[in-house]
């Protein structure tokens, strides 16, 4: 089995026609066919095919947290045992409120954390009391733990290839 | 925050993932949402333009094409922060950019065609700030799910 699905210029040229943005008109399939040359049919079959293989996670709506009511975002950092971190970090990830999770490399002596786990709220308080619920899942296996709050978005356009 | 009535929220609910892949797909999710294909894109159009969506297309995930994210972040002094953010925000490269309460004071994402991109991408930023950029790529990932409802 081959572990990096083959695009072609094709895919290609559909990923740049829609990196921004579905166009908005009833036809959007074949408005973009047109765009890049190809038949509608041809346009939904790489569609699909990118879903199938993972080069599309999905296909709608990307809304913006803040303007949805999560206005506290939290990315939370700790410092966990290395031998026990890959366990605890599949546990933490299935928390329901947790958004994204995962493992990094410390950045010594600056940067001590190995797990990061994004944590949304309506209100920091909310968010703290989130964090405390994974303070408590890691118990004794994170030595030290940080929150680092968001302030501004300074950009959020998603991928441009 | 801007106005969203329940009709919005239940675009944003139902339009995170899952849309049709056919002829007509604004009509075909319009039809559950039980509105009309013109109602519902006037209404895509009214919350892009709101910016209570940031886009509304297809999600990528540029590791399955080759490609490489990493998340990356600087220490920017106050005094420079606004000018350093226009500066990191012009490359293409940068998918996102939040600033963040911490010494490391700005956090982005790369997303580049090639691995190989994210090294020339961070060279880049520091040539053009005098900063050291600190990359931070995943080693593993447990989990990613970037769905959120409207909050009331």
């Amino acid at each position: 089995m081959t572990s990096r699905p083959m695009l072609d210029a094709t895919d290609r040229a559909l990923i740049v026609a829609t990196q921004a943005g579905l166009p908005l008109v009833p036809e959007p399939y074949a408005a973009l066919a047109e765009r890049i040359g190809v038949g509608a049919d041809e346009v939904e079959r790489r569609l699909q095919a990118m879903i199938q293989s993972g080069v599309i996670r999905r296909i709608g709506a990307v809304p913006n947290h803040y303007a949805i009511g999560w206005t506290a975002n939290g990315m939370t950092v700790w410092d966990v045992d290395d031998a026990r971190v890959d366990a605890l970090g599949e546990q933490i990830g299935a928390l329901p409120f947790v958004t994204h999770c995962y493992r990094r490399p410390r950045a010594l002596p600056l940067w001590p954390y190995n797990l990061f786990a994004m944590v949304h709220g309506a209100s920091r308080d909310e968010v703290c009391a989130k964090a405390d619920r994974i303070a408590e899942l890691l118990g004794s296996c994170a030595r030290a733990h940080d929150i680092l709050f968001s302030t501004r978005i300074l950009k959020k356009s998603g991928l441009r290839i | 925050m801007p106005e969203i009535d329940a009709v919005d929220r239940q675009i944003i609910a139902e339009l995170q993932g899952d849309f049709p892949i056919c002829a007509r797909p604004y009509a075909r999710a319009a039809e559950n949402l039980g509105i009309t294909e013109a109602e519902l894109l006037a209404r895509i159009e009214r919350l892009l333009a709101a910016k209570v969506l940031t886009r509304f297309g297809p999600m990528f995930q540029i590791e399955a094409m080759g490609g490489a994210f990493v998340l990356a972040a600087l220490a920017v002094p106050e005094d420079r922060f606004d000018a350093v953010a226009a500066c990191v925000n012009a490359l293409p490269e940068v998918a996102h950019n939040y600033r963040r309460e911490h010494a490391l004071n700005m956090w982005f994402v790369l997303a580049t065609e090639t691995p190989a991109g994210i090294a020339a991408a961070i060279n880049r930023i520091e040539n053009d700030t005098g900063l050291v950029v600190h990359a931070f790529p995943k080693a593993r990932e447990y989990f990613v799910e970037m769905k959120l409802a409207v909050r009331q």
